[in-house]
């Protein structure tokens, strides 16, 4: 491999995606640092290891439930919008239908549009139906921001298998729901696995949908940002943050790795 | 519908949007069968295929399987079942799921299930085979996991769609005379899709010719290859000289034709209704041609001409013979015997000659 010109090792790009990793992930890396910092400034030289911020954390009911509320919004998120997305999915690489080009453009459009626009949006359009705002608002909110997720991880899952595996289970005898529950399901199910645990990671970090559409109840990312006006509480979020990003890295390190074969194109048969 | 026709296809025409896949085809297929659809790529074959399998329904025109209209039959109520190209064997089972895959309607007991199953590994000689993932076989070994696939539904008929085209030439003989077998054995009509024209001639009953969506023509292998009925079908099976001709004259069933390169020829018309002035084209396969270094006795119909090339293929040789008045050189096929044509010395002047009964005498198309 080393020998062919394509793949040959190139020393410039090695040392671009080292600063690029650096540059992006190390003021990140500054959250955890500080959460063990035993002071409430942030600020060197640390001055000392401690763990009572995180004591302080546990003890926190306002905590728990903001937890719990982003928790909630998730995993109902995760579950719906994987379910549309495998709908969409399918119909997006199994049929040829008039405006697909189109459909599929406006189902990825949350991705680039500025979130805040159908943060707007959203709140008018409710408020105008007069729909109180609760976390089912926020989960309708983050439905939006994560369809594109999920259909984006499932659609590599539908390409990638041989449609005549289904008709094989047709001409086999199965009906449609048959064949999905036999056939296409365990043939997409890393992929069910990866938009599931993307999605609610989405969720569960989304602040701006979150800020514009929730009513009394925050979700974490709401009840972090209210506590950064007081100063006192500072390290406190520290830790929480600090669970939050290993919390998100994890689930999306899973996610990926399950679903690692999508990239290839096909599932691997020979 | 004829009577004993097991499947009846009438007047199917299919299109995909302004494009004619299809064009008015009209089968009778019998009972037992082993029919073959035989055409290059694009020609119709797997279309029809696949509306005999329901995953395409004719625009127009009915197939019948067993007396039943099927137009409005989903493929899992078809009593028939189909192997794929690539076989389509089930990634995420192993091979003994992927044989009783069809079975879970039928809510046998389990004991019962294994037996067929058993029996079906048994009859693609896999015995040991079962418990293997399908990434864990070789191309040969997945054909014949569809094909148990399927006929462990005892279906009463059996699609199969280019079935040997992945496996090298070896294993596709093989598993050529083993499928023969295997039909004869199971009893079922097969309808065999192929590009292949030695395939079709080696294993079929029947073969129907396609091109651009429609049959040319529809014969035993026989009739095929000794009788073909056009020009496009006589160059597609096997390889055929074509002399232009005309007639000259037509006396009941005897014929004379004035023909470029051979000379004034006379034979039997056959069914075929020729006149005087027709033009006409006459052919020749290659193996029915004798290619001699003397002229033969005055009695046989013969041409003197150059032997221009000639090709040494182990058990039989090529030889290109150029005659006067033709461009193209004429293919002559000899078996290599001990008395055999010395190939090695080219440009030297030969006599072809043949026997009246082996012209095949075609309309000018």
């Amino acid at each position: 491999m080393s020998d062919s010109y394509i793949r040959k090792k190139s020393r410039p790009l090695q040392v671009y995606a080292i600063i690029f990793i650096i540059v992006l992930y190390v003021p990140v890396l500054f959250i955890p640092l500080f959460s063990f910092n035993d002071s409430i400034y942030v600020r060197f030289p640390l001055e000392g290891f401690t763990l009572k911020w995180y004591g302080e954390l546990f003890q926190r009911e306002p905590v728990w439930n903001a937890l719990m509320n982003s928790v909630k919004v998730g995993l109902s998120v995760s579950v719906i919008s994987t379910l549309f997305g495998i709908f969409a999915a399918k119909a997006i690489a199994r049929y040829r239908f008039p405006g697909r080009g189109p459909l599929v453009g406006f189902i990825m459009l949350p991705l680039v549009v500025p979130l805040i626009i159908f943060g707007v949006a959203l709140l008018v359009l409710l408020s105008r139906l007069g729909i109180p705002l609760s976390l089912w608002t926020v989960g309708l909110g983050h439905l939006i921001v994560c369809m594109p997720f999920s259909i984006a991880t499932l659609l590599p899952r539908f390409e990638g298998f041989d449609p005549a595996l289904e008709e094989a289970s047709a001409d086999l005898g199965e009906n449609a729901l048959w064949t999905f529950w036999r056939i296409t399901l365990p043939m997409i199910f890393p992929g069910v696995i990866a938009s599931l645990m993307l999605t609610f990671t989405v969720s569960f970090d989304e602040f701006i949908m979150a800020f514009f559409l929730n009513g009394t109840q925050p979700t974490l990312p709401i009840y972090i940002w209210g506590q950064l006006r007081f100063p006192q509480e500072f390290p406190a979020v520290l830790a929480l943050s600090s669970f939050v990003i290993a919390a998100s890295f994890l689930i999306v390190f899973i996610g990926l790795w399950i679903n690692r074969g999508a990239h290839a194109g096909t599932i691997k048969v020979d | 519908m004829s009577s004993d026709a097991f499947i009846s296809i009438q007047n199917v025409d299919k299109y995909f949007g302004k494009f004619q896949a299809i064009d008015n085809v009209s089968i009778d297929i019998g009972h037992g069968e082993f029919f073959s659809l035989l055409g290059s790529s694009g020609c119709g074959k797997t279309t029809l295929l696949r509306m005999l399998a329901g995953f395409e329904n004719p625009s127009s025109g009915e197939i019948y399987i067993d007396g039943q209209p099927m137009s409005e039959v989903p493929p899992h109520y078809r009593p028939v079942n189909m192997v794929f190209q690539n076989y389509a064997i089930f990634p995420h089972l192993n091979v003994r799921d992927n044989i009783a895959y069809g079975l879970r309607r039928q809510k046998l007991p389990k004991a019962k299930r294994n037996e067929m199953v058993d029996e079906m590994l048994a009859l693609i000689k896999l015995p040991e085979y079962g418990d293997r993932k399908a990434n864990e076989l070789s191309g040969g070994q997945r054909q014949r996991i569809a094909l148990a696939r399927s006929l462990i539904l005892q279906p009463k008929v059996l699609l199969l769609d280019e079935p040997l085209g992945a496996l090298d030439k070896q294993l596709r003989e093989q598993m050529q005379l083993e499928l023969r077998q295997l039909q004869r054995t199971v009893g079922i009509t097969f309808v065999f899709v192929t590009h292949d024209q030695e395939e079709a001639l080696t294993l079929s009953d029947r073969i129907a010719v396609m091109s651009r969506g429609r049959v040319l023509q529809l014969d035993t292998p026989t009739g095929l290859y000794e009788r073909p009925g056009s020009r496009d079908v006589a160059s597609f099976i096997g390889t055929m000289n074509f002399f232009e001709g005309k007639v000259s004259k037509v006396e009941g069933t005897k014929i004379s034709v004035d023909a470029e390169g051979l000379g004034a020829l006379h034979g039997d018309r056959g069914e075929r209704a020729f006149a005087e002035g027709d033009r006409i084209q006459v052919a020749i396969r290659p193996e029915k041609l004798e290619l001699t270094e003397q002229q033969p006795n005055g009695a046989t119909a013969s041409v003197k001409g150059t032997l221009k090339h000639s090709a040494y293929l182990g058990e039989r040789s090529h030889f290109f013979v150029e005659l006067d008045g033709m461009e193209k050189p004429v293919a002559v096929s000899a078996q290599n015997k001990l008395d055999a044509i010395s190939v090695t010395d080219d440009s030297r002047p030969v006599w072809l000659s043949w026997s009246p009964e082996s012209l095949v005498l075609l309309g000018a198309d």
